[in-house]
C-alpha cells in the first residue's frame, strides 16, 4: 500500500479483489470497525447484499467466516455452546461408583463441550469475521445476551468458568427489520444502510461476477433492473436476482436486451418471484422499460 | 494503521476542534440520535488519526458512528453539512419541524375538535333522525340508563380530564386481560412438557447417573401484539380525540404495539406518543396533526400501511384494531383489496365503528360494505362501555 492511499481505499481494492464492489460509505464503515474494534450493523431491504459483505471481508482477511443464523427462539444453547450429553452420560456409567465430585469434574470439562458459533468466533488463532444474520428475528432476551459478548468478549460457562476471547472477531450483524431492535444494541454498533446499488455499481457487479460478459450488455441489465425496481412491485428483485438473469442473458447470446424483447419477458422469472408481481409485469410493461433502457 | 490509540490521544487535537466536535454531538442528540460517551471518544479517535481530514472522509466516518437507525441515516447529510460546512440550513438547529403555529399538540387533538364539525366535513353523512338529538347522545341508544353516566355517554360528549384519565385506564386494564401467547422460546419450570437435558444431567450426578430428578422445560409467553389504525378524518373528529387517548394508554401498557393514524393518508404516530421530551412530543404532534379533520381515503391509508409498515409491523401474533365510520371517499374495491392483503398478515383485524352505538345503523357505506368480510370482530366504539365489551374478545384471541 502506498502512502497516498487512504485505508478506505485499500479497503474497496480488496474486496473488489475477491468480487464485491463496496460504495464509499461501506468501505468507510468497515475501515472503522477494524479500528475501533466495534461490531458493524447492516440494515437493508432483502437481496442487497449484506450477508455478503461478511462473505467478501473473510475472503479479503483470508479468515474464516462463522455464521449464527437468528430464529424466534434461538438460545444460548443454540447460539454458544452446549454439553455432549449422550458422551457425559456414558462417562458417568463407565465411572459408576467413583467419587461424585470426579466425575462431576471429568465430565464438564473442555473435552464434553461442544461448540456453537459464537464460542467458535471468540476461540479462534485468527481472528475470523462473524456474522449474525438476521439478527431482529430472535428475541430481545437474546438481543441482550448478545450486547454482553459483543462488549467484553467473554462467555461464562456456569460448570466451567470464564471463557476469555482470543481474539476479537471482526462482528457484522444484519438486520432486516422485522422488529426493532434495542437502542443499546445499536449504539453499540457501527450502522450502515445498505440501498440497492446504483446503476454503474451494479454493472460493475455483474461484470465482476460474470467475467465474460459485454461491458454494454451488463449495463443495459443494470438499468433494467434499475427501473424494474422503480415499479410498484411486492418483492423488488436484489443483487443476486439480477446476477442469476445477467447470466441467462449472457447464455442466451443476447447481444442488446431491445433486440429480443420476447426472451426478455421470457426469463422475467429470474427477477419476479411472487405471482402478483408476475401480473404486474405485462408484456406491454416489460416492452415500455426496454424502450427506457435503449 | 489500526493500532488502538492510546486513550489520551485526543488531547492531542485542538482545543477548538473538541469543541466543534462536542457542538456536533449536541446537535445530533437534539435531533434524536443516540450517541453516549463511547461514541464522542471513538469521534475523536478518528479525527487524530487524520485519516479522515477531508470533510467527505470525515463525514462518511461520522455517519457510520453516530447512526443507528434508517432515519439517522437519512438525515446525516443535511446537519453534517450545515454544521462544519455552513450550507443548506439557514441555522443548524432541529430540522424536523418547528411548529408554524403556536404548539398544539394531544391537547389540541383532545380538546380542540369538540365542534360540530359539519360544515367543514364532506364525506359526513347526513342522518336522517335529526341531528338536534346529538345534544344528548345517547338518547338515541335503546335501553341507555343514565345511572352509569361517565362508561355509557357518548363519546361525542367526553372530553373532560377525568373521563380521559378513564379512556386511559381502560386500555391499561385491555392490555392486561390479553391472554398472553405462547412462543418458542423455552423457561426451565417443574412441570412442563419437554425434558431440560442439561440440567437434568446436572442433577443426575450424584445419583450415579440416573436421571432421578427430572427438570422440565415450558414455553413462555408472550403477549398478543396489538396495531392500532384511527380514523382521524371529519367524519371521526368527535371521537378520534378520545381514541387517541386510548392509544396512548395502550402504547404505555403493552410491550408491543404500534399506533396510526389515517385522514387522507397514514401517519405513524406511535413514534411522537413514546417520545417523552414533552416540548418535542407537543412539536411532533401538531405536525402530525395537519390534516386532521378533512377526508378519508382508507383503502390508500391501508395501502400505505400493507406496503411499508405491515412487514415490520405485523406478525401471526398481531392483532389489528381499525377504528373508523367505514366512509370513505376513494373506491370502495381498493379498500376490499387492502383489507384481504391484511387478512392475510394478521392474526385478527377488529373493526370498531362508533356508529353502530346509533340507533338504526345498519353498515350500509360502500367502504365499510367491501372491508366487513374481512373483519373477524365488527363492533360498537362509542363509549368506554363499548369498548370494555371487547375485554372478553381479546382475552380469547
Amino acid at each position: 500500500m502506498t502512502t497516498r492511499t487512504s485505508p478506505q481505499d485499500a479497503i474497496a481494492a480488496q474486496l473488489a479483489a475477491v468480487g464485491y464492489i463496496p460504495d464509499r460509505a461501506l468501505s468507510t464503515a468497515l475501515w472503522l470497525m477494524g479500528s475501533l474494534q466495534r461490531p458493524l450493523l447492516l440494515e437493508g431491504e432483502a437481496g442487497v447484499g449484506k450477508t455478503e459483505v461478511a462473505r467478501a471481508l473473510s475472503l479479503a482477511h483470508e479468515t474464516r467466516l462463522i455464521r449464527l443464523q437468528c430464529y424466534e427462539g434461538l438460545d444460548q444453547s443454540a447460539a454458544l455452546y452446549e454439553w455432549n450429553y449422550q458422551r457425559q452420560l456414558l462417562a458417568i456409567k463407565a465411572r459408576e461408583g467413583d467419587d461424585a465430585n470426579a466425575v462431576e469434574e471429568q465430565i464438564f470439562s473442555e473435552k464434553y463441550l461442544l461448540e456453537r458459533p459464537l464460542l467458535a468466533a471468540i476461540r479462534q488463532p485468527v481472528a475470523p469475521v462473524l456474522l449474525i444474520d438476521e439478527v431482529d428475528r430472535a428475541d430481545e432476551e437474546f438481543e441482550a445476551f448478545l450486547l454482553e459478548l459483543l462488549s467484553d468478549f467473554q462467555v461464562s460457562i456456569p460448570e466451567l468458568g470464564t471463557i476469555k476471547a482470543t481474539t476479537i472477531p471482526r462482528v457484522i450483524l444484519t438486520s432486516n427489520g422485522t422488529r426493532e431492535l434495542s437502542d443499546a444494541l445499536r449504539r453499540r454498533c457501527l450502522f450502515h444502510y445498505v440501498d440497492f446499488p446504483e446503476i454503474d455499481r451494479e454493472a460493475r457487479i455483474i461484470c465482476s461476477r460474470l467475467p465474460g460478459i459485454d461491458t454494454a450488455l451488463a449495463l443495459e441489465i443494470a438499468t433494467m433492473v434499475n427501473h424494474i425496481r422503480k415499479e410498484e412491485l411486492r418483492k423488488s428483485p436484489g443483487v443476486a436476482e439480477t446476477l442469476d438473469w445477467a447470466a441467462t442473458i449472457a447464455g442466451l447470446n443476447i447481444r442488446h436486451l431491445r433486440d429480443e424483447p420476447e426472451a426478455v419477458f421470457d426469463t422475467l422469472m429470474c427477477l419476479i418471484k411472487t405471482a402478483e408481481d408476475t401480473s404486474r409485469m405485462t408484456r406491454e410493461v416489460t416492452d415500455r422499460l426496454i424502450g427506457k433502457v435503449a | 494503521m489500526l493500532v488502538a490509540m492510546a486513550p489520551d490521544v485526543h488531547m492531542a487535537l485542538g482545543y477548538a476542534a473538541r469543541t466543534r466536535l462536542s457542538g456536533f454531538v449536541r446537535l445530533l442528540r437534539d435531533n434524536a440520535f443516540a450517541i453516549g460517551l463511547a461514541e464522542t471518544r471513538d469521534a475523536l479517535q478518528i479525527m487524530a488519526q487524520g485519516h479522515a481530514a477531508r470533510p467527505s472522509l470525515l463525514g462518511a466516518a461520522l455517519k457510520t458512528l453516530f447512526c443507528s437507525r434508517h432515519s439517522d441515516w437519512a438525515k446525516f447529510d443535511e446537519l453534517f453539512d450545515a454544521y462544519w460546512l455552513q450550507r443548506g440550513m439557514k441555522s443548524a438547529t432541529r430540522i424536523q419541524g418547528a411548529p408554524q403555529k403556536p404548539p398544539a399538540g394531544i391537547q389540541a387533538l383532545a380538546n380542540g375538535q369538540r365542534g360540530d364539525g359539519r360544515e367543514e366535513n364532506p364525506d359526513r353523512v347526513e342522518r336522517g333522525e335529526g341531528s338536534d338529538d346529538s345534544e344528548t347522545g345517547q338518547s338515541k341508544r335503546e335501553g341507555a340508563s343514565r345511572t352509569e353516566l361517565l362508561s355509557q355517554t357518548d363519546f361525542r360528549h367526553l372530553i373532560q380530564g377525568e373521563d380521559i384519565a378513564a379512556a386511559h385506564a381502560l386500555a391499561e386494564r385491555l392490555s392486561k386481560s390479553m391472554r398472553a401467547r405462547l412462543t418458542r422460546r423455552m423457561r426451565a419450570r417443574r412441570t412442563g412438557q419437554r425434558i431440560d437435558l442439561r440440567r437434568t444431567i446436572h442433577k443426575s450426578i450424584a445419583h450415579g447417573g440416573i436421571p432421578l430428578d427430572l427438570v422440565r422445560r415450558k414455553r413462555k409467553d408472550k403477549p398478543l401484539k396489538l396495531v392500532m389504525l384511527l380514523d382521524a378524518s371529519g367524519s371521526m373528529s368527535l371521537y378520534s380525540s378520545v381514541f387517541l387517548r386510548f392509544m396512548y394508554g395502550v402504547l404505555e401498557n403493552f410491550r408491543e404495539a404500534e399506533a396510526f393514524v389515517f385522514h387522507t393518508r397514514l401517519i405513524h404516530i406511535s413514534p411522537a406518543l413514546r417520545e417523552r421530551n414533552a416540548q418535542r412530543a407537543m412539536e411532533r404532534m401538531s405536525i402530525l396533526a395537519q390534516g386532521t379533520g378533512g377526508g378519508t381515503r382508507i383503502g390508500d391509508s391501508l395501502a400505505t400501511f400493507n406496503r411499508w409498515h405491515a412487514k415490520r409491523c405485523i406478525t401471526s401474533r398481531t392483532c389489528v384494531m381499525i377504528v373508523s365510520d367505514g366512509y370513505d371517499t376513494g373506491p370502495a374495491e381498493e379498500l376490499g383489496q387492502q383489507m384481504q392483503a391484511l387478512r392475510r398478515r394478521c392474526k385478527r383485524i377488529a373493526w370498531l365503528n362508533p356508529m353502530i352505538g346509533w340507533q338504526d345503523y345498519a353498515p350500509e357505506a360502500a367502504g365499510m360494505k367491501a372491508a366487513l368480510p374481512h373483519v373477524d370482530l365488527f363492533a360498537p366504539a362509542h363509549n368506554l362501555q363499548s369498548l370494555e365489551a371487547l375485554e372478553p374478545y381479546l382475552a380469547r384471541i
